[in-house]
């Protein structure tokens, strides 16, 4: 940058990426991490501040011109520069993620993008760190030029767009300089009004009131991040320049250290390591899949696989079951192309590559097979046989089943080799997380196959071990089993949910089992019980029997322990669950029975079933652990999964933690020995 | 006579033996006429030949400027009495007529049919109309083609025709259009439809194939002034001789094309962009803009073009339609269907004397001579081991095209292909090649051999 302001014959200059893909996709995290302190951090972001100001305050004028992803630090370079040229393709995308890792964006931009885009545009980028595609930047006024993609010339398609791109980028850099172009945007009235409010105080104190309490009531003050952004933003605006960015670069230096941001930090390096197919490359690529049952989940896996451009089978046993199978995928991409994400060409041509069917017509050609049908071994069997009948030797088959273990279905094949379990989580388009299932039998090529599948599918992949309810069921079924004896010492399902939220649970615990279905979790825990003796004990199941007797099955059903009604927000208490609960009530021991321990008891059988998992060898890495437990089971991700939060907590606490319950409830909350390891070795810990 | 031709002819080729096999079942007039080249023909053994009689079109207008108050059979209609005072053809013998056209108007949506019934002719003879965007009369000459060569029609009538409805009918729309009065309302109405698979528009799509190519603004005026000064030349000098002209009732007699502007590159260098805003190459000076006319084309069977007495323009020989993706190839059709129809014709680019390109954007046009000129492009989008060449400007629509001409969807083919014919025997060349891309990232290409003189 020194040469462009010494060398006079520069008059202005663009900033391009030479990588593909990609303009400046956020700082180094592993450079942050290294860091030891606060103080080094803000260190850090000071140098940031600087050069960035450099940039803004440079004579010759400074043109971004942005291809791929811009987020985090590359946005903050983006928005320093003068003008900003972008390729208005898919993979262009600008955004903050900052708030993800639990940070604020540190070098200047709470300080520019406010006055950038206004203060509500700009809270809302800062605090939900969502991506934003580069049309919608161009609107918003984040970016002053688009440009379109182009197809082949002499070139390849994306070699010669960067090319273009840069032309474009200088001839506004040219424009500059000769002050043809003004890099003053011209607003809309809305925006100019919105601007003008903002710019009277007590309008901005209403905003900050809004969006903290709003953020507050989203967060439950779990994570620290937001309420340092708003705060950064508000003493800039107020004080002016400097002091807000002395302040930016405070908060992201003690942002950094907080035990929230390690977490989410965790977490994002934990997304990337699931994000590879550690198995290598399969010997041949899935190209046609078949799904096996049109409901709620073979649907959705039909959904997420068709729009990647892998050709789907969708079968069924009956014409309605299909319909509604299809009519679902179908809505699924219609939402995207009412969110303008999808044209509703692509969707016709994705649609296209779907086959809905009630027979075998084309197995033939199937590369693979995922079943999604009925959580029943003998119905399992019946259908591996009937499909082993007429699929290629080559095609693997898939068993999409959250608790049956793998082995047990492949005992009816007559080549186990390429039987594995992919067990998806509903809604299936929304769900990032897939637990791959092997068994010992399982091929390396068959995991490296269903992986890449899955990875194709866009989903974070875990490979677990076999065994009953494999990693995440597991985990959940103590846990589970604990909110129903909860249930019974008195305490009212609304508080099971807000004790469980506090916590930091992005659904309350009484309304996940509504969720999964009452009848599925009584069928698991019957299962599991069998499996894990007592252990997996704790509340009644006889109660979840009653309320499958009384057809209070949950959500699907309208009924379970609330009542759901269509286009009641704010749902009621089921007052049919009164009898029942009291029915099956026992007494509370006071000692354990607060808040804090109602939240630790749950968290503890989570925890601990987790290390177990570990300790048996079903899981390989603490990493996918957490992974598992954040992406499929909605643990708190400000603790970053069960062996993360081991780490924090402290496994020794967690162990007296774990011993003081057992005083009052038995085995149940008796630590493995995985746990008591760690415990016994204050250096030693899940995550180094 | 056979030793010279045979002496001509590639060795060991495949045509060599159909050539050779046609020079006895070729007519006797070919066997006593002089030939100024010795180059092949291109007729096939047990393939009839189907020929051009004649070929004709209204002139080629401005959309909202004569033909504004007309509807588009109005305007086949007219290119059809025109064909029909040229050459004297008996209503009764055409057996069928075809018609293309892009943007149907409703009232008259199988437009050959109302044309042809307007024009007189008999009401015995049916018509059907085609469509395919800017080759629609591609399409409804090749159609003719199939039938004759299938040996289930003699005569065919072909032609085009394109008319924008913008006609305001109340008052109160009559009003609204004098609010609509700006400086800008009186430069040429781009074709701005868009693409329905991609939403795009085709002068978007051609500005970022420009762009793709690496064609400067530029190159593009100049193309475009090129384009204007040869049509202008070609005008003057009356070789425009397709044109038949039209009294539009309750107005004067058309005689002229009124799109023909040569202007300066100074002029043209002051527009602004008109559909990639503010840094785009393609403007209203340099694309075809919006235009309303009609063609019409005479083909028959050799056999009963000669019994009646007609002295044949031209042989319609190979055709091929191709397409390509309609996002990022939208207008390269050209490109990929020149290679193929000289492959199936057995000829290279050397051999053509004459070439008609339909010119939708001059940004699209130099665009597909770079990808025609690109070892690169053949071997990696057309599957092909080389390039088929650029073919060399001296030969390349020297009377201008759709740039000037203007372009009417529904009608340019029959003009292509009639001016093939006229510039091969004006210029004593033999064989003419046409190509054309068209909306929905499609292009056709068809030889268009001179009938030996």
């Amino acid at each position: 940058m020194n040469e462009i302001w010494a060398n006079e014959a520069v008059r202005s200059a663009v900033l391009i990426s030479s990588k593909p893909g990609s303009f400046i996709a956020g700082a180094d995290l592993n450079m942050l991490e290294a860091c030891k302190t606060a103080q080094e951090v803000t260190q850090l972001s000071q140098d940031g501040q600087k050069m960035l100001e450099k940039i803004e305050h440079s004579p010759k004028p400074v043109v971004a011109a942005i291809s791929g992803s811009c987020l985090g630090g590359g946005l903050e370079v983006a928005i320093a520069c003068h003008y900003r040229v972008a390729t208005k393709d898919k993979k262009t995308v600008l955004g903050t993620p900052e708030v993800l890792l639990g940070l604020l964006p540190g070098a200047g931009g709470t300080q520019r993008l406010p006055k950038m885009v206004g203060l509500p545009a700009a809270f809302d980028m800062m605090l939900t760190g969502r991506n934003i595609r580069a049309d919608r930047a161009k609107k918003m006024g984040l970016v002053d030029q688009l440009v379109e993609p182009l197809g082949p010339g002499l070139k390849t398609p994306e070699a010669r767009t960067i090319e273009y791109l840069e032309e474009v980028a200088i001839s506004f850099a040219r424009g500059l300089a000769n002050k043809t172009v003004s890099a003053k945007r011209s607003r809309g009235f809305m925006q100019r009004l919105t601007d003008y409010a903002m710019a009277l105080p007590f309008v901005r104190q209403q905003v900050y009131k809004t969006v903290e309490s709003k953020v507050q009531k989203q967060t439950k003050g779990l994570y620290p991040a937001p309420l340092k952004i708003i705060e950064v933003v508000k003493t800039g605006l107020d004080q002016g320049n400097d002091a807000g960015y002395l302040i930016e670069a405070q908060s992201f230096g003690q942002l950094a250290v907080t035990k929230e941001s390690k977490a989410l930090m965790g977490l994002y390096h934990g997304q990337v390591h699931c994000k590879k197919n550690k198995f290598g490359t399969p010997q041949k690529e899935v190209k046609t899949l078949a799904v096996l049952g049109a409901g709620l989940m073979g649907a959705g896996i039909a959904q997420v696989s068709v729009d990647k451009g892998i050709k789907t089978i969708l079968k069924d046993t009956t014409q309605k079951g299909l319909d509604r199978g299809q009519q679902q995928v179908y809505k699924g991409l219609n939402s995207k192309v009412k969110k303008k994400s999808l044209t509703s060409f692509e969707r016709d041509s994705i649609l296209s590559n779907m086959l809905g069917q009630l027979d075998y017509e084309g197995f033939e050609k199937a590369d693979m097979v995922i079943e999604a049908v009925f959580e029943d071994i003998n119905i399992k069997h019946k259908v591996l046989k009937e499909v082993e009948a007429v699929i290629p030797a080559h095609c693997i088959f898939a068993s999409n089943t959250s608790a049956l273990p793998i082995s047990q279905i492949a005992a009816a094949s007559k080549r186990p080799e390429k039987v594995i379990g992919m067990h998806y989580f509903s809604p299936v388009d929304k769900m990032q997380l897939l637990e791959i299932i092997t068994t010992d039998k399982t091929s390396q090529d068959t995991a490296a196959s269903a992986v890449a599948v899955g990875l194709k599918q866009g989903k974070v992949v875990i490979v677990v071990k076999d065994g009953p309810g494999f990693y995440t069921t597991r985990c959940l079924g103590p846990m589970l089993s604990e909110v129903v004896r909860v249930l019974q010492e008195g305490v009212d399902p609304k508080k099971v949910d807000a004790i469980s939220t506090a916590f930091g649970f992005p659904v309350g615990a009484a309304t996940l089992i509504d969720e999964v279905g009452v009848d599925v979790a009584t069928h698991v825990a019957e299962d599991l019980g069998k499996a894990f003796g007592p252990r997996f004990g704790g509340g009644s199941i006889d109660l979840f029997k009653l309320m499958v007797q009384r057809g209070f099955l949950g959500r699907k059903a309208g009924k379970g322990f609330y009542v759901y009604q269509e286009g009641v927000k704010n749902r009621s208490v089921n007052s049919g669950m009164d009898e029942i609960l009291e029915k099956f009530r026992v007494p509370a021991n006071p000692d354990v029975c607060s808040d804090e321990d109602i939240q630790m008891r749950l968290v503890t059988r989570f925890v601990n079933e987790a290390a177990m998992c570990l300790q048996e060898g079903i899981l390989s890495s603490p990493v996918e652990g957490d992974i598992g437990a954040v992406f499929g089971l909605g643990f708190p991700p400000c603790l970053g999964g069960p062996f993360r939060f081991a780490d924090s907590f402290g496994a020794r606490q967690l162990v007296d933690k774990l011993r003081k319950y057992e005083a009052v409830y038995g085995s149940q909350f008796t630590p493995c020995q995985l746990l008591l390891d760690h415990a016994n070795s204050p250096g030693k810990k899940f995550h180094q | 006579m056979l030793s010279s031709a045979l002496r001509n002819l590639p060795v060991s080729s495949a045509w060599a033996a159909g050539a050779f096999a046609r020079s006895f079942s070729c007519s006797s007039q070919f066997q006593a006429s002089v030939q100024p080249k010795t180059k092949k023909t291109l007729g096939k053994t047990g393939v009839k030949n189907v020929v051009v009689v004649e070929g004709v079109r209204i002139p080629f207008l401005q959309s909202g400027t004569s033909y504004a108050d007309l509807m588009p059979h109005d305007l086949a209609r007219a290119a059809l009495q025109g064909l029909l005072t040229r050459t004297n053809v008996p209503k009764d013998v055409v057996d069928y007529i075809v018609y293309g056209t892009v943007i149907q108007e409703v009232k008259t949506s199988n437009v050959a049919r109302e044309a042809a019934l307007g024009a007189g002719f008999s009401d015995k003879t049916p018509a059907h109309t085609v469509t395919m965007a800017c080759i629609s009369s591609n399409q409804a000459m090749t159609t003719g083609v199939g039938m004759i060569a299938a040996g289930q029609c003699d005569v065919v009538v072909a032609g085009g025709t394109m008319l924008t409805l913008n006609r305001a009918k109340s008052l109160g729309q009559k009003l609204s259009l004098i609010s609509k009065i700006r400086p800008d309302y009186f430069t040429p109405e781009l074709p701005a439809v868009a693409e329905f698979s991609t939403s795009e528009t085709m002068g978007h799509s051609a500005d970022r194939l420009a762009a793709a190519f690496g064609i400067s603004r530029l190159e593009q005026d100049e193309y475009a002034l090129r384009s204007h000064t040869l049509a202008k030349k070609a005008q003057d000098e009356g070789l425009l001789q397709d044109v038949v002209p039209f009294k539009v009732p309750g107005k004067d007699t058309v005689t002229k094309d009124n799109g023909i502007r040569p202007s300066s590159m100074e002029q043209m260098g002051k527009l602004k962009p008109a559909f990639v805003k503010p840094y785009g190459t393609v403007t209203a000076a340099n694309s075809s803009f919006l235009t309303d006319g009609a063609s019409a084309i005479l083909i028959m069977s050799e056999e009963k073009a000669l019994a009646m007495g007609y002295k044949p323009k031209a042989y319609l020989r190979d055709f091929v339609y191709v397409s390509q993706d309609p996002k990022d190839q939208l207008l390269l059709g050209p490109t990929y269907a020149t290679p193929k129809v000289l492959e199936k014709a057995g000829l290279s680019l050397s051999d053509i004397d004459v070439f008609e390109f339909h010119e939708a954007f001059a940004g699209q046009i130099l665009a597909n001579l770079k990808a025609m000129d690109s070892d690169w492009f053949a071997q990696n989008y057309m599957g092909r081991k080389s390039k088929v060449g650029a073919p060399p400007l001296d030969k390349f629509n020297t009377w201008g095209g759709s740039l000037s001409l203007g372009h009417p969807f529904g009608a340019t083919g029959c003009r292509l292909v009639i001016t093939a014919a006229h510039r091969l025997k004006k210029e004593g060349g033999q064989y003419g090649l046409v190509a054309a891309c068209a909306a929905g990232g499609q292009g056709h290409a068809m030889i268009v051999e001179l009938y030996p003189q």
